[in-house]
């Protein structure tokens, strides 16, 4: 018979994922999926963002499993996205092709196509509802009903009615310079880990599933100070758009065999930068420049923020952190800073034993020194 | 909806792409290799890179151990042996010879490893020059011109400073005479072992998508100079309380009971091995 030492490892585990399940139970109350899907429509936007997954209804089974927890829910969304095969790529998304729910310019007053405010919490004012504590089902009938009639004395267009950007207005006049398309295809930073100096196509790929607080946050800090951009947002827009893939097999691509394999709702910005350019005579001119954010969802603060950030990384000659492509892309994962803070967590014996060596050791010596 | 999970986790695809990444490794020592390191469902700087290169590697006849910080019962390697053992079904042990394959978190067990033996460590900051360059593109192009003044002007400032170098766990190692390593956060007294290694010894970082490899009978050197020699961490005079081993890597404990400083094997296995041992040699003698 051999010794055995104390073991508690397994047991606690067990405990303590029996203790999390009890926390999430305790009320004797349950969430629906659908009920997260039709109510929860920020928070299923934000996750599907930073894990960067489109899918509403696995959103809201992770939302209902990290119990509302942001982190948590995206965490399980990407383990879960780690075990999908890719199978294919999309083919490029045309944002013009985009069924637009909400469009506006802070640049001008009279766009091409007019502002359309669509749903926004923008101008709603920030009032605890307490009338929503006692919401019935049949008031939302009601509500929805005369909603519904007051939709049908609106005059609708006869046909889908597309918007063209606000920066082509501006081409026209030529306050952008007309680039050449850039058909590169995209490096995929999801199969090749990312490499310095970066693409902008990776770079876009980091920030539209960066952690929206993070995205955020960077994005503030180069508009307050600490950056070179002070952009216009030239155009915000929220809407659908629709995704379609190459015919697997045909070695000929032609438009009229690509699949539609469904639609996604996307937050598109396009911020104006004014920047300093030499002409040929070797003078300054004043050019304008795009700042670019895109991303899963209706989240402008985040796809603002990414504009900015965008051109920030575009610049990297100035000084500023925002404008140094490590330190925005390498800090902004929510699955990236969340874990490694949260290791913190684990037990560091080892190395604090280590580390209570070396400051021994060094106290001894001075000691020795002083005696 | 239930769906049940590939072997091992990942598609064969994902393997053969971390595999590519750990032959890489392999072939040249110590030099780190950028992967596609996928989000994993335990968290990021939990041993992801570990797990991912110990899931891409383990087959059905493979037998696992996973420890953490010495031990074999710490919650984080229960969770990640739970993680392997319900997506291969491979066997698990606690005893270090009886294992082909080792997942551990900063350190190397005390039982010597041998050539049939993989250890996969995980690590947190596989890149040894960060304290001293925080831009990644300029510590790469530093490894890639052999420019290593900036690892050894750290260790000389500690010596300025302090009379003597103050590296604790993680300190810096020579791989093959080339590249600088990171050796993941073990202690200094596992340094040596790392050297003429006659397993192979991978290690993976996970968040920051780095695989990286000291093969077997490899040269590994720890940094120091001529004259102040590398040391390891001291434990003179002290001994396991618990089966009396000496020369093992120890932990401080204060015993309940008296208020006194203690000292335990960290190496949880080793600890119990030697116990039993002596519970046996007893056995053996009433017998007689």
């Amino acid at each position: 018979m051999g010794y055995v030492p104390v073991k508690g490892g397994t047991e606690a585990i067990d405990a303590s994922i029996k203790r999390l399940k009890y926390e999430r139970l305790k009320g004797n109350e349950t969430i629906e999926i659908q009920t997260i899907m039709s109510t929860m429509r920020g928070m299923i936007d934000q996750v599907m963002s930073e894990s960067s997954l489109y899918s509403p209804f696995l959103a809201a089974l992770a939302i209902k499993q990290a119990e509302g927890s942001m982190e948590e829910a995206v965490f399980l969304m990407r383990a879960h996205r780690s075990t999908l095969p890719r199978p294919y790529y999309s083919k490029t998304v045309e944002p013009e092709t985009m069924l637009v729910e909400r469009r506006i310019s802070a640049s001008f007053k009279d766009i091409p196509g007019g502002q359309l405010l669509g749903a926004t919490y923008d101008y709603t004012h920030r009032l605890l509802d307490f009338d929503l504590i006692n919401e019935s089902s049949e008031s939302i009938q009601r509500w929805l009903q005369n909603y519904q009639t007051e939709l049908q004395q609106v005059d609708a267009f006869d046909e889908v009615k597309y918007f063209p950007k606000v920066v082509d207005y501006l081409r026209d006049e030529g306050l952008f310079e007309n680039h050449q398309e850039d058909n590169t295809v995209p490096k995929d930073i999801t199969k090749q880990s990312l490499q310095f100096p970066s693409t902008r196509s990776e770079r876009l790929q980091v920030m539209t599933r960066g952690q929206t607080g993070a995205v955020t946050s960077l994005g503030y800090a180069s508009l307050r100070g600490y950056g070179q951009v002070h952009p216009t947002v030239g155009e915000v827009r929220v809407g659908a758009v629709p995704i379609y893939v190459g015919h697997p097999n045909e070695m000929e691509q032609n438009t009229e065999d690509e699949f539609y394999i469904g639609e996604i709702t996307v937050t598109e910005v396009e911020s104006f930068v004014p920047t300093q350019v030499k002409n040929a005579n070797n003078e300054y001119e004043l050019q304008f420049e795009i700042g670019y954010g895109i991303c899963y969802g209706q989240n402008e603060t985040k796809a603002i923020a990414m504009s900015i950030l965008d051109q920030c990384l575009e610049h990297p000659e100035s000084n500023f952190p925002t404008h140094d492509e490590e330190f925005v892309l390498l800090h902004i994962d929510s699955v990236e800073s969340t874990g490694f803070i949260s290791h913190l967590k684990l037990p560091h014996y080892v190395t604090f034993q280590s580390k209570l060596d070396s400051v021994r050791q060094v106290k001894k010596e001075v000691q020795e020194v002083e005696n | 909806m239930k769906t049940d999970t590939h072997f091992a986790f990942f598609d064969e695809g994902s393997k053969k792409e971390i595999r590519r990444a750990i032959i890489k490794a392999v072939a040249i020592p110590g030099y780190q290799v950028p992967f596609a390191s996928r989000e994993m469902p335990i968290a990021r700087g939990w041993g992801t890179g570990g797990l991912q290169i110990t899931l891409s590697i383990i087959g059905k006849s493979d037998v696992l151990k996973v420890i953490d910080q010495g031990a074999d019962e710490s919650v984080n390697a229960v969770s990640i042996k739970k993680l392997v053992h319900d997506t291969t079904g491979v066997e698990l042990t606690e005893q270090t010879e009886e294992a082909s394959l080792i997942q551990s978190r900063h350190r190397i067990p005390e039982v010597a490893l041998t050539k049939d033996q993989i250890i996969v460590l995980q690590v947190p900051m596989p890149e040894p020059l960060r304290p001293v360059e925080a831009s990644e593109l300029k510590t790469k192009t530093m490894h890639a011109e052999n420019d290593y003044s900036g690892a050894w002007l750290m260790l000389f400032e500690q010596i300025m400073k302090y009379g003597k170098t103050a590296t604790a766990a993680d300190h810096p190692v020579y791989v093959n005479d080339r590249y600088v390593m990171a050796p993941s956060p073990i202690p200094r007294f596992d340094n040596s072992k790392l050297h003429e290694s006659e397993a192979l010894i991978l290690l993976g970082a996970g968040r920051e998508k780095k695989i990286y490899a000291v093969p077997p009978y490899t040269n590994v050197e720890s940094l120091a100079f001529d004259d102040y020699p590398f040391t390891v961490e001291a434990f003179e005079d002290k001994h396991c309380h618990i089966c009396n081993s000496t020369d093992v890597f120890l932990d401080e404990l204060i015993d309940p009971q008296t208020g006194e400083t203690i000292h335990q094997c960290n190496d949880t296995s080793f600890c119990m091995d030697q116990l039993n041992k002596k519970v046996e040699e007893e056995a053996q003698k009433s017998y007689v």
